[in-house]
This record gives structure tokens, C-alpha cells and sequence, in this order.
């Protein structure tokens, strides 16, 4: 919201402060300025002239001499504007003044244009005659400038006076952000209040009064409303004699300041009067409306309205209908209609001040498509107190103006309008919530200044009826703590009883797999949780996964973020293909994000949320630098078995014979593999990518962090090495398994130390060599207990098919 | 007896001091000769020794004592010697392996945490060290959680401000942490100091400041007499931890539907120290988080009594903390994932 400083100081005269501390106080007790500027900023030196002689210019025809009289003196200056005369009095910048913009109203420059005396086609000219655009505005707020040429006064200026103040430019423009539950502070008036009570000055409201009222609103009008729960209260008074006229400058200058284009003096009015009250107004040509009759009532689904801007509605039965008696004349509270619409040659005029059900006229306005300056102030639910007095005002207006005459009466009718709210004043509770020692006294006096009164035989504070959101304890210790000062509340640390500060165990869990990870020369990235349906397609995923059954948002961004995902590589294989694309050369990355695993569909209740730490990596590694890492995760978190991997995955998106899930006690806790070629395609990565997936949820609760000491080894470990033939199909973890399971107690490790295939050895098989470590805690070993226990692994292997190599 | 010793030690100390001049490892060998022609098996006062016979059984103590003493005496005299040897060798042996110091170094290639969660680590430091302990809320969240229990309505303006993610009717993506707020004060009995630090979803569309999914830090205190003075002590705590010592906080009077009275803490620039600069838009201060005293119909839904407990709540962007932070310009930054970017932290 935008406003003049000078319309605020109009209802709180004694207000005197600079720009920046207006900003800084009004900010400070709740009203936030945004920013401010001067209207008249860069134009300096401007003062009113009048021409008073004219004379052609020797050596160039589109250009004239002026003789113009500034008040001390009279200077000459030559324009090229055709629009000037001898007599007329225009705004004159001296020399070493300042203007705004260039005639040509195009972007101002940051610090206006400096203007010299100086000589046109040889001729003196010490100054400059401004046109409007000149001076930083245009023909929208200054109706009266002439399209092209200088801008000229009327005759109510003086000669020799501050240019700038006598087009009202003598101002700043403050520029608020008001919140939602602040409605009444979207007017001026409300601001204005709200002004007076932060610098402790009076707060003078305009005071409204018609002198000449006559005959009586009712022989005019009649109004029905029949859906009184969307339509809380409907004023209608009735001005007749109607003269259109531009609306005086005083008036056109506050709009102008305000953001909003002076018109007429009717349209002005009632513009005028929603900035000032912050009530929109109606006015319709009582001569449209049919049968002198108002009625209030819901459209019906399918209706079609042609609002004022020519446009044609498609309404329902949930949008609310201002109607006369034959048609419907007006959206209520969001635009009226082309048929009803205010003419120049308008003679009567029926004007409307009504309130709405805000969220009705919130989503009629979504529903139809059209929000208007009214629709934004409706739906915020206004103060049905409000319109009869903003109504009042606004004939009032025409009556000061010379619009019309001002018919006695109003139209009023209202549901039963709602009582105050009324809240006990318990000073010391306020204080104890604030943490303050504010006296009463000074309570009661912010309350004041804001108009909330003090009821002092039931010891209330009476909310008034703009002040919807007061209305509990905790609303009045806010007014308290603006008008005190936040500044000044105290600074304190919370006492009472002390707290453990700590993080949740899985959070514990998930940080080391962020050490271990980034250990590991993975980076750390961040995926979207929504994806395209398409990405099942780029995984390869089978039609009828379960995978694919995925939450759909019923509003997203577009399909590319239309569903909750289900798995978590798509992410990291975009993040990689994004590296490789950009030519960078490796490329570890890691992400701990959820998946969203719906329990139905569609979703009946919330669904299971999986923390996914998913690693990636292209370039320097292979399937085998990947199982290392998650192999250094297990073990940090104490998942100190060896885990097991089963190649029979089943994993669409990875290479059929380079992949495997992680299983931990019989739990699967996750896969790895070599991305599928055609997968890497889809991804447009010319390189092979390997990816692991670790389900936390399955993780958590084996993991520990407790830890024992085992003691060091006292006594001497005995080696022997293995070396074998083996058939191909065998895996050397079915040769580990053999080695922990036939080793016994003495066994300490093994190590595979070489592993070979080729030409010497058999075609079908492979030779594999393991390093044995076998030690006892108690003793020191002897010859046949390492027999003994590799006799039993020699057999064991043996029933593999494996041969000793000799 | 006494002149034979006394010329024997003279003789191998002069033989030692000699050596001094020859180059080292031919000198170590020589050494080495010393040493067995004079203390070997046939060395010279060895010889003495078995002479010994040839004297007075009265004078043989004194005799022995006087052998054993030459002999420590060019033992020692032998042993200096050969350390210096050896060390000069040592030196010579280090002279020839001089590296080029200035070589690249090996490093090994550790990974980098995002920036957000660098900052997110932070601040959960901080409250931690104040009490605090972090919880978690599911990122689907019902409607009641995400704005009826915190008191927004069904018809309120703000869901329509939040520009909400719907699932259905009743479930939706949540636009805020603020859940986890009614999650913990419906499990947990006072008192409470909670942080919860999570994603969030608003359809906003992608662009240099807007992002669909973003993160917030949302925290909590519930306790008997808690009070707005201890909001604005703890939260100018914690910008001074985050910003450092010097750092100011301001308070602005703000609305949230769930905290009454509401604020905005502005921090003074942590850029220019408050004088103005590109970073604050020349106004010296800072936008960083919203808070309040919980709303007491928020603590009457969440079943706490407001007449026995009060307590605050604060919330913050995670991205605008760090966005700032870093003067990272562009917020899709952060979801590309570019290896060049994320080694940067």
C-alpha cells in the first residue's frame, strides 16, 4: 500500500518527524514501511513564471523567445513548445536547477538532469519551462497537462512561488507492507491511527456531516437481501443532480500519490473513499437499474456476466450477485457490470457500501478469474461498522464538491451486526508474558491512542469492531508490547528446569553416514522430492512394479514435479549426468533424502517416509570402490559382520551382472551396481556410472554405537596360504563362507591376495589364492591344531569342486 | 707397568684424534683397526693384561685398576669418535636426498558437505549446546497439522498465501516445519525445547530465488513462566553465536496466525557490521527468521493449558541463511549438484 505522507499528517496535524523517522517508528511499532520517496525528488529550483512576451527566433523557426517573469525578475528563455502563450503561468527551472526526467517521459535518470543557462542556436536562455514528464510525472496523475508542451497553471498560482509545492509534489510517498490481520490498516485513516498512537500525537478522524439532505433514499430505492451469509450488511444512498467534473487537485494529488489515476469527481470519490476508509464503493447509474430495486442473491451455475471491463464471466451458484429488478447488475465485491455501468451523462447515482464473507468473495474471485483493488480489500473480511460510515463520506464528498445533492436516508440492511469484543485487562499477567514491568496507567494509555476503550466496572478492554483480531489475552499483550516497544522488552535466557540437548538417534546415524561418505570423496547433494512418471521409464521399470504406484500432487508445477518419489536414484543420476554433461572429469556424490512410500493408494492416511542414503559416482572406481564404502558405513555404525551380497538383485536400472543387494543378518539393507548402459542413455552419460542405495530405516536399529575392548593379541598368529583352481561359477564369497565356517575358533582372518584367469590356467576355471591368519587368544599355536582346522577347509572346499593348486 | 699404560692410552688417542681428518666410512674402518690392535685379543694392553702375572700379588689390584681405566678411557675416547663418523655420514647420506618441497601435495580426495546442511549443522549446534533436542515431522503432512492446529483455518488467507501442494483434501505437502511444533507438544509433556529442522514444499516456480522445495529451522520452548523477554534473550543468543559477538538483533512487530505477539529479527548486517551495503540493500540489518509467543489456542489444540505454560516459537529459511551466507546468487545452485559448486564448501 502506497500513501502520501501529507493525507496521514491531514488526520494527525501535529505529526512531526523526518522521512526516516516515520520508516523507522512506524515500522518498529508493527505498521512495516517498506521504503519511502520524495516526490519531489531532483527537482530543485523550479519556481512559477508567467509569459510575457513572445518573440520569434532569428534563426530557427520551431523555436520562440520567451520573456518570462519569475517575481524578482524576468528572464529570457527559448523552447520549442508549441502550447504557450503571453499570460500563461508554467513551472520554470533556473539555472543550476534540477528536473526529473526528459520531456519524452521515458525511465528517469537516478539523479534527474541538471539544467544550465546557456544559448539555443545562438540565443540567451537562462532556464527552462517544464512540461509534466519533465518533472518526473505524466498526463494519468496530471489530467489537465497538455499531451505535448509545457505545463501550464491556472491562475491561482503566484508568480515566484515554489513551483514543485504548488503541484503538491512537496511530499513522500511511504510504501507499507500491512499484514493480513491488520485489515483496518489498509486505509488511511488506519494507518493514520495507527501513526498518531506510535508518535503519542492526537488523531483527528475527518469528521463527516451532510449539510443539505433532502427528500428521502427510500423513494428511490429498495434493497433485499437474500443470502444475508455472504452479504453481512448492504448500505445504498442516493445522490441525484449529478455534475461530472474533474475532481479538485487536493483530491487528484493524494490519488495520484496513492498509486490510483484521477478520472471524475464520482469515480474519484468513491476512489477516494476506499483509500480513506479502506471500504470499496459501488456506484451504479440508478437510471439502469430496473424496477428502483436491489437484490442480493447467489448466481445460478451457468450464468454469464459481462463485467464492466467488456469481459464475459461464467459464474455459479457459489458466486454472490448484486441484482436489480429484472438482471443481474454487479459481481458483488469483485467488479460490476457494462449494463449498469456510470456515464458521463449520468443524473442519478445510487451508491453501494457493503460487506462481504471474505473467503466467499476469496475464492469467487480464484473461481472466475478476476481480482480487482475491491475483491483484494473484501476478502480480507471487512468491518460492517465501517461501510455506513464510509458511505456517509463518500456524499458527503459530493456535497463539498459540487457533484450532486445529497439524498436524505440510507438503505441499510444488516444481519444482526456483532457485539465488541470484550477482554479482561490483567495487567500483571501481561507483564509476566512480556517479561516487562509496565505500569497500568501506561497500558491503559496505549489502549487509548488506538481506540480500544476501558471498561472500568467489569475491568474490560473493548475491542472495537475494525479490530477483528483482537480478541483474547495474548492479541491485547501485543498491543501492549508495540506501543512499549519491542526495543525495550527485556533481554533474558528461559529459567526453569534444565533440558537434554541432543540429537535423535537416527540423526546420529545419518551424520556418520555423511563422515563416512565425504571421507570417501563423495560431495554432499540435494534432490527434489518430486518427480516426472516418466522417470520409471527412464529406470527401465517394469509396468507393473510397485514401485511405480506413487503419490500424485494434485496440483503441482507441471509433470515434471507431479509425483512424491518412490525411489531415489532418478535424483543422483540427473545430479551425474549434469557433472558429466559439464565436462567434469569424476564426479562422487551422495544424497539423504526421503522416499514416500504410500501404504494405499489413493492415500487414506500418511504415507512411509524413507530416509534413502544414495551414493553415485563416474570415473576413478569401480562396482568394488562402492561396496568399500558401504562396508565403511556398516562398520561405523556397528554392523560389524562381513554383509552379504546377492547378485540376484533384480534391479531394472543396473547392469544384470554387476549388481547386488546388501543383506545383514538376513535383512536386505540396500543394492549397488553398475548403472544399466541403456540407462546411462536415457540419462545422456557416455560413461559407466555405479550407484548403491542404502534403506536407513532397515540400518537404525542394527546400528550401535557401543563399542568393547577386546584386548591385543599376546600370542603369535600362524599363517598359511592357499592357492586354488576353481570353477568359474563359483563366487569367493562362497569360498569365504567355506573358510569362516570350516576355520574354527583359531581362525582370525583370511585375505584374498590374488585371483587370475587365463592361459594357464583349465578352460572353466579360475585361480584364487587366500592368505589364512589363524591365532588363539590363550596359547600360542601348535602344528596340528593348524592341520586339523585346514584339513576341514580343504575337504570343505573340495566338496565345491575346488582343486588345490600344485 | 705405569709408563707402558700411560704411553698405549697417549698412542690411541692420537691414532683416534687422526682419524678425524680422514673421510668418514674409510675412517669408520680404521676405527675399527684401533680398536683391535690395541683392545682386540692380541691388542697391546690386552698384552698388558696377561702380564699381570709378572706382578706383586700386593700391587695387582692397583695394576688391574689402572688397565681398566685406560681401557674405558679409549673405549669412550673409540665410541665418541664413531658417532661423530656416523653422523657426518648420516649428513652426507641426507644431502643426496634434498626433495623439491614445493612439489604439488597428495592428497587424498574427501568430499564436501552442501552448504545448507553446513549451516544447518550450525545452528543445530547451537541449540543443542542451549538444551535443545532435535526432532523430525513427515514432510507429507495432514492439512489439521499444517494449518488447523495452527490455527488457520479453513478459510484463512494464509492458505491461500502459502500457495499449498494438495495431495487430496485433507493431505498435502507441508508449507512450513511449524507441525512439528503441535507433533511434539501433542507427545511430549513440558518442558520442552525442541528444534526441527526440515523440508518444505511451496509452488513456487524455480527460479534465482524461488525454489518448490526449500528448507526451515523451526524451534520451540514450552515452560512454565516463559516469556517474550526470553524469546528475544535467547534468539539474540543465537545470532551472536551464528554471526558472531558483536552482532545486534532488532525486533519488528509482525502477524503469524500462531504466535501472538508475533516478530520479525532483523541481525545487523553481517556483511558491512550495520553501516550498509549491497547485501542489506543499504538499511544495515537483515531479515532472518519469524517467531512468537505460541498462540494460546495453538497450546489449548495441542492439549497444553496456556494458564499453566507459555512458551515461543521461531522459524527461519534455512537457504536464506546460506544463500547469505555464502553470496551464493543463484538458489538452483544448490539443487544441481555441480561437484565445482559443492568443493567450494
Amino acid at each position: 500500500m502506497n500513501t502520501a505522507l501529507s493525507w496521514i499528517k491531514a488526520y494527525v496535524p501535529e505529526l512531526e518527524c523526518t522521512d526516516q523517522e516515520f520508516c523507522d517508528a512506524m515500522t518498529l511499532s508493527g505498521t512495516k514501511c517498506e521504503g519511502y520517496e520524495r516526490s519531489d525528488k531532483n527537482l530543485e529550483k523550479i519556481v512559477v513564471g508567467q509569459i510575457t512576451e513572445i518573440a520569434a527566433h532569428p534563426d530557427a523557426d520551431k523555436l520562440i523567445v520567451c520573456q518570462v517573469d519569475i517575481g524578482e525578475k524576468t528572464i529570457q528563455i527559448v523552447t520549442g513548445a508549441p502550447n504557450v502563450k503571453v499570460g500563461d503561468k508554467v513551472p520554470v527551472v533556473l539555472d543550476g536547477g534540477r528536473v526529473a526526467g526528459g520531456h519524452d517521459g521515458g525511465p528517469l535518470p537516478e539523479d534527474g538532469i541538471m539544467i544550465k543557462a546557456g544559448k539555443l542556436r545562438g540565443v540567451p536562455s537562462e532556464g527552462m519551462m517544464c512540461s509534466i514528464e519533465e518533472l518526473g510525472s505524466d498526463r494519468n496523475f496530471y489530467p489537465e497537462a497538455p499531451e505535448y508542451g509545457i505545463y501550464i497553471f491556472d491562475d491561482s498560482v503566484k508568480v515566484g512561488e515554489d513551483a514543485i509545492a504548488a503541484l503538491g509534489l512537496r511530499d513522500t510517498v511511504f510504501e507499507y507492507e500491512i499484514t493480513s490481520n491488520r485489515v483496518d490498516c489498509f486505509s488511511i485513516i488506519g494507518i493514520a491511527r495507527e501513526a498518531a498512537a506510535t508518535f503519542r500525537k492526537p488523531f483527528h478522524k475527518p469528521e463527516v456531516k451532510i449539510q443539505n439532505e433532502t427528500g428521502d433514499v427510500n423513494d428511490y430505492i429498495k434493497v433485499e437481501v437474500q443470502d444475508k451469509d455472504l452479504c453481512t450488511r448492504y448500505c445504498a444512498r442516493v445522490c441525484t443532480n449529478i455534475r461530472i467534473a474533474p475532481s479538485p487537485k487536493w483530491m487528484q494529488r493524494r490519488l495520484a500519490a496513492s498509486g490510483i489515476r484521477p478520472i471524475n469527481n464520482l469515480v474519484d470519490i468513491t476512489n477516494y473513499v476506499m483509500e480513506e476508509y479502506g471500504q470499496p464503493m459501488h456506484a451504479y447509474d440508478l437510471d439502469t437499474i430496473a424496477g428502483n430495486q436491489i437484490i442480493v442473491r447467489r448466481a445460478k451455475d451457468g450464468d454469464v456476466f459481462t463485467t464492466l471491463d467488456g469481459q464475459e464471466r461464467k459464474l455459479d451458484s457459489d458466486v454472490l450477485m448484486i441484482c436489480d429488478g429484472e438482471k443481474e447488475v454487479g459481481i458483488a465485491g469483485i467488479m460490476g457490470g457494462e449494463n449498469s455501468m456510470i456515464t458521463d451523462e449520468v443524473k442519478t447515482v445510487l451508491f453501494e457500501a457493503a460487506t462481504f464473507n471474505g473467503a466467499n468473495i476469496r475464492k469467487s474471485a480464484k473461481r472466475i478469474g478476476l481480482r480487482t483493488d475491491a475483491s483484494g480489500k473484501f476478502e480480507k473480511g471487512l468491518d460492517p461498522y465501517n461501510a455506513k460510515d464510509a458511505i456517509d463520506r463518500a456524499c458527503q464528498l459530493i456535497e463539498e464538491l459540487g457533484c450532486g445533492q445529497v439524498i436524505a436516508g440510507t438503505v441499510d440492511v444488516h444481519a444482526p451486526l456483532k457485539e465488541p469484543v470484550r477482554v479482561t485487562f490483567e495487567p500483571e499477567k501481561i507483564n509476566q508474558f512480556l517479561g516487562t514491568e509496565i505500569p497500568a496507567e501506561d497500558m491503559l494509555g496505549y489502549f487509548k491512542a488506538i481506540e480500544l476503550d476501558y471498561d472500568e466496572k467489569t475491568n474490560e478492554i473493548i475491542c472495537p469492531s475494525f479490530r477483528q483480531d483482537l480478541l483474547s489475552f495474548a492479541d491485547i499483550a501485543e498491543e501492549v508490547a508495540r506501543f512499549y516497544g519491542y526495543d525495550k522488552i527485556p533481554t533474558t535466557l528461559p529459567s526453569g528446569s534444565a533440558t537434554a540437548g541432543k540429537l535423535q538417534f537416527k540423526m546420529r546415524i545419518e551424520q556418520k553416514a555423511r563422515d563416512i561418505a565425504e571421507y570417501c570423496g563423495f560431495s554432499q547433494g540435494m534432490c527434489y522430492s518430486f518427480e516426472s512418471p516418466k522417470v520409471f521409464d527412464k529406470l527401465l521399470v517394469p509396468e507393473d512394479a510397485e514401485c511405480r504406484k506413487a503419490i500424485t500432487i494434485s496440483n503441482p508445477l507441471g509433470e515434471d514435479f507431479s509425483i512424491m518419489r518412490t525411489v531415489s536414484l532418478n535424483g543422483m543420476l540427473t545430479s551425474l549426468s549434469t557433472n558429466f554433461n559439464r565436462r567434469n572429469k569424476e564426479c562422487r556424490l551422495y544424497e539423504l533424502g526421503n522416499i514416500y512410500l504410500p501404504k494405499s493408494l489413493p492415500l487414506t492416511e500418511l504415507p512411509d517416509e524413507r530416509m534413502q542414503f544414495t551414493l553415485g559416482f563416474y570415473g576413478g572406481g569401480d562396482f568394488f570402490t562402492m561396496k568399500g564404502v558401504i562396508e565403511e558405513f556398516l562398520e561405523s555404525v556397528g554392523l560389524n559382520k562381513k554383509p552379504e551380497y546377492d547378485p540376484e538383485a533384480g534391479k531394472s536400472f543396473l547392469h544384470p551382472g554387476r549388481q547386488a543387494l546388501v543383506r545383514y543378518d538376513g535383512k536386505v539393507l540396500g543394492f549397488l551396481g553398475e548403472v544399466h548402459p541403456e540407462v546411462c542413455e536415457n540419462y545422456d552419460m557416455k560413461t559407466r556410472a555405479y550407484v548403491a542405495v542404502l534403506d536407513m530405516p532397515e540400518i537404525v536399529p542394527l546400528a550401535t554405537f557401543d563399542r568393547k575392548y577386546e584386548g591385543i593379541a599376546k600370542f603369535p598368529a600362524v599363517m598359511r596360504d592357499i592357492s586354488m583352481v576353481v570353477p568359474k561359477d563359483i563366487r569367493v564369497g562362497q569360498i569365504e563362507a567355506m573358510l569362516a565356517q570350516r576355520g574354527g575358533k583359531i581362525l582370525e582372518s583370511y585375505h584374498l591376495f590374488d585371483i587370475y584367469e587365463g592361459s594357464q590356467i583349465k578352460e572353466g576355471f579360475k585361480s584364487v589364492a587366500y592368505s589364512i591368519t589363524f591365532r588363539a587368544k590363550d596359547r600360542t599355536l601348535e602344528e596340528n591344531d593348524i592341520s586339523g582346522a585346514m584339513k576341514k577347509i580343504l575337504n570343505g572346499l573340495q566338496s565345491l569342486g575346488i582343486e588345490l593348486r600344485q | 707397568m705405569k709408563e707402558k699404560l700411560e704411553q698405549i692410552r697417549a698412542k690411541a688417542l692420537e691414532q683416534i684424534t687422526q682419524m678425524e681428518d680422514h673421510e668418514a666410512s674409510a675412517a669408520l674402518e680404521k676405527l675399527n683397526d684401533v680398536r683391535v690392535n690395541i683392545l682386540g685379543k692380541k691388542g697391546e694392553l690386552t698384552a698388558v693384561l696377561k702380564g699381570m702375572k709378572d706382578v706383586a700379588p700386593e700391587d695387582r689390584p692397583k695394576v688391574g685398576q689402572m688397565v681398566n681405566d685406560t681401557r674405558a678411557e679409549i673405549e669412550a675416547a673409540l665410541e665418541k669418535a664413531k658417532k661423530k663418523m656416523e653422523r657426518a655420514l648420516r649428513e652426507a647420506a641426507m644431502k643426496a636426498e634434498v626433495i623439491d618441497v614445493t612439489l604439488p601435495a597428495k592428497k587424498n580426495t574427501v568430499g564436501h558437505r552442501h552448504p545448507n546442511f553446513i549451516v544447518l549443522e550450525e545452528v543445530e549446534r547451537i541449540f543443542v549446546g542451549m538444551g535443545y533436542e532435535v526432532v523430525e515431522g513427515p514432510e507429507i503432512e495432514k492439512d489439521y497439522y499444517n494449518f488447523e492446529a495452527l490455527n488457520i483455518p479453513a478459510d484463512h488467507p494464509a492458505k491461500d498465501e502459502q500457495d499449498t501442494f494438495y495431495i487430496n483434501g485433507d493431505i498435502l505437502l507441508r508449507t512450513q516445519t511449524s507441525p512439528v511444533q503441535v507433533r511434539t507438544m501433542e507427545q511430549k509433556k513440558p518442558p520442552i525445547r525442541m528444534l526441527a529442522p526440515g523440508r518444505v514444499f511451496r509452488s513456487d516456480e524455480v527460479d534465482a530465488t524461488h525454489s518448490p522445495s526449500f528448507h526451515q529451522i523451526e524451534g520451540m520452548v514450552i515452560d512454565k513462566g516463559i516469556t517474550f523477554a526470553d524469546l528475544k534473550g535467547t534468539l539474540q543468543e543465537f545470532a551472536k553465536e551464528l554471526y558472531g559477538p558483536k552482532t545486534k538483533v532488532k525486533f519488528r512487530p509482525h502477524h503469524f496466525p500462531f504466535t501472538e505477539p508475533s516478530a520479525e529479527m532483523d541481525v545487523s548486517c553481517f556483511k558491512c557490521g550495520g553501516k550498509g551495503c549491497r547485501f542489506c540493500k543499504g538499511e544495515g540489518w537483515i531479515e532472518i527468521l519469524g517467531c512468537g509467543m505460541v498462540h494460546p489456542k495453538v497450546l489449548r489444540m495441542s492439549g497444553i493449558d496456556p494458564e499453566e505454560y507459555s512458551g515461543f516459537a521461531f522459524g527461519m529459511g534455512l537457504e536464506r541463511i546460506s544463500l547469505l551466507k555464502y553470496e551464493i546468487d543463484d538458489m538452483r545452485l544448490l539443487y544441481e549438484n555441480d561437484v565445482r559448486f559443492l568443493k567450494q564448501f
